[in-house]
């Protein structure tokens, strides 16, 4: 796919950057205290990869789908989890505020969020009901001018942080994927707390915990979208996250590839470069082929979504691909590089453990097949 | 206040290879930039921009094919309020004579400038006379190897130039025309929403203009109008490999003593 001039410069933006901020210091010291630089989420915000394809009226910049995935594959290129903070207010919270918000709930939330001054939070997978989102438990109750919500949220990326959150409640139990409403919720409103940061095995600097809300009064103008309309928002959100992590898996994976080939042509066994041997050189090239497969299918996706076609069916083909194809491209490269590639001085071993929740947040490989599956034989 | 910047599409020099048979610089397949000290007038130009408010502006010139375009747009990416592209066929081949000529056609165009900044040097010539040249040809006074700029009031601009064994600091009245270079400043990143703008807005904040439009004919422009000829270019031989000196501080001083003797460097 040839991009135009303007995508051109937007990926050569998201390059320069990457190459310039996330540098190995910098980012050795995220996963050493788990903590992102707050200066470099607000350069990230002030350059607009918080609001890529968020309207110009909106404080975005009015850019495509094609734009924002080569901007998350530039940056988790050097960096899986700063792609997060790109990803977030662009899709999972960005997203349902633009598609369903009100013009003042936008201004109120939307704004701030793209230019980094507020985080934003998608609450919807519970202890106890993650593929299966339907089968949630956290309810809300009609009081008044109010809901009252009740229920506990897990794995909720940078919920520790958050100013905001996007909370899927029901709000008719008997009514299945009829009866859920998604409320925005005060972080600091009263009842609302949240666990402690989960310890990752990737991914490290973007903290996730769980939402425990009890009895957390929520006025009705804070709900987002329609009244036992939020399962649908839920699962339209999704449907544009899978080529945000998709852009991810490929930047990874594009990074294991290239770092696999440098060593490969350095390390010495046996008298001369590994690249020498088959065993070595056909894995490369099984990995180089994988990689650019992944690409194309997903720049393909991201330019089908801009034409405002539905494709849900070829979101989840491309999620599916890239990301099981980058989990066996990271899983080569620690091999390649043997020994050295288990320990944490060089960067594979990282990749490798990035790379592992790709495959499951945002709806898993199994879900994925579930999507496509439909689509094809039940005439969804 | 109205500054204008002049910019230039050049061959990104830091990956550029020799054909070591003919000497000549291996062309195809090389990525082309935005010269570097271009970038840095730009930010500069910007800064002062923003320090000053009001309606002040920066736009840019550049001259060029069409190829040149998204190099513009890069200008407008970073912030530059509007720019211009002044191509023509006539145009090409120019040295930096007759370049100067179609720049300050160009400037002259624009108008009402307060402040001409130019990068000191372009990477692929390395000649250093464009900037100096334009100031020339609008007839302002001009100051070179600019590292700092402080605007004192509304006629006169502070400078400090950086020279071999100093610093020297001066007053320019406006207009003038600076050149500076990387020690300048940072350049800032472009933004993903100027960028959008750029092409969204590309009919206000881009104009291409021909040698009619800023009143050159063409026989002033151009390869045939430029009195530089390249009779030859080459790479000099490379030098052989430096020898090391072995032993201890005493025993390598007494070898280099020696051998710079030899060589009849000292008695």
């Amino acid at each position: 796919m040839q991009l135009t001039d303007q995508q051109t410069l937007i990926q050569k933006l998201a390059k320069t950057f990457a190459e310039r901020e996330l540098t190995k210091e910098v980012l050795d010291k995220v996963e050493a205290t788990a903590e992102f630089p707050k200066e470099i989420q607000q350069k990230m915000a002030d350059v607009g990869f918080y609001g890529i394809k968020t309207p110009k009226e909106y404080g975005g910049a009015g850019a495509d789908t094609v734009s924002y995935a080569l901007v998350m594959k530039e940056i988790a290129y050097r960096s899986a989890v700063a792609s997060i903070y790109v990803s977030s207010p662009n899709s999972l919270s960005g997203g349902p505020l633009l598609k369903n918000g009100t013009k003042e709930q936008k201004e109120k939330y939307l704004v701030p969020i793209v230019k980094g001054e507020k985080v934003l939070a998608f609450a919807l997978t519970e202890p106890g009901a993650g593929s299966d989102a339907a089968g949630m438990s956290t309810v809300a109750i009609e009081d008044g001018d109010d809901y009252i919500i009740t229920g506990r949220k897990t794995f909720i990326t940078m919920a520790p942080f958050s100013d905001y959150a996007i909370v899927f409640a029901k709000t008719d139990p008997k009514a299945g994927t009829h009866g859920i409403t998604a409320f925005i919720v005060d972080m600091k409103a009263e009842g609302v707390s949240t666990g402690k940061a989960e310890d990752k095995m990737g991914v490290i600097g973007c903290a996730t915990s769980d939402i425990v809300l009890e009895n957390v009064r929520v006025p009705k103008e804070n709900i987002l979208g329609k009244l036992n309309h939020g399962f649908g928002i839920a699962m339209a959100t999704l449907d544009v996250g899978r080529v945000g992590v998709a852009s991810q898996a490929v930047g990874v994976a594009q990074r294991a590839l290239d770092e696999a080939v440098a060593y490969a042509k350095e390390r010495k066994e046996f008298g001369t470069t590994i690249s020498h041997f088959q065993g070595i050189s056909f894995t490369i090239a099984e990995m180089a082929a994988k990689v650019h497969a992944a690409e194309v299918l997903l720049l393909d996706t991201c330019a089908l979504m801009d034409t405002g076609a539905r494709c849900s069916d070829k979101a989840a083909m491309t999620k599916l691909l890239a990301t099981e194809w980058c989990n066996w491209v990271v899983d080569r490269a620690v091999q390649i590089f043997g020994g050295y590639g288990y320990m944490k001085d060089y960067i594979v071993e990282r990749l490798y453990r990035d790379a592992r929740v790709f495959s499951i947040y945002e709806g898993t490989s199994e879900v994925q097949k579930i999507v496509i599956a439909n689509s094809l034989l039940r005439g969804k | 206040m109205k500054i204008v910047t002049t910019a230039k599409r050049v061959p990104d020099t830091t990956d550029v290879k020799t054909d070591p048979k003919t000497g000549v610089l291996i062309r195809t397949g090389i990525p082309t930039i935005v010269n570097p000290d271009d970038l840095n007038a730009l930010e500069a130009a910007l800064q002062l921009r923003d320090e000053v408010g009001g309606d002040s502006t920066v736009e840019t010139v550049t001259m060029g094919r069409d190829v040149t375009i998204i190099k513009v747009h890069e200008l407008l990416g970073m912030g530059a309020d509007h720019s211009v592209l002044l191509s023509d066929r006539c145009f090409g081949g120019a040295d930096t004579l007759v370049c100067s000529r179609t720049l300050a056609a160009g400037i002259e165009k624009i108008g009402d400038y307060d402040l001409v900044i130019t990068g000191h040097q372009a990477i692929d010539g390395d000649t250093a006379q464009v900037g100096p040249e334009i100031a020339r040809r609008l007839g302002i006074p001009c100051v070179t190897c600019v590292i700092d700029i402080k605007l004192k009031d509304e006629k006169t601009i502070e400078v400090v130039r950086e020279l071999d064994d100093g610093t020297e600091t001066i007053e320019a009245p406006l207009p003038c025309l600076l050149t500076v270079n990387s020690k300048i400043n940072t350049p800032r990143y472009m933004t993903i929403n100027n960028i959008v703008e750029s092409y969204n807005s590309e009919d206000e904040l881009l104009s291409v203009w021909n040698h009619e439009e800023i009143g050159l004919d063409p026989t002033e422009c151009g390869l045939k109008a430029s009195p530089t000829q390249v009779v030859r270019t080459y790479s000099p031989a490379p030098k052989g490999a430096g020898e090391m000196l072995e032993g201890t501080v005493p025993q390598m001083a007494a070898s280099l003593v020696g051998k710079l003797a030899e060589k009849h460097l000292i008695k």
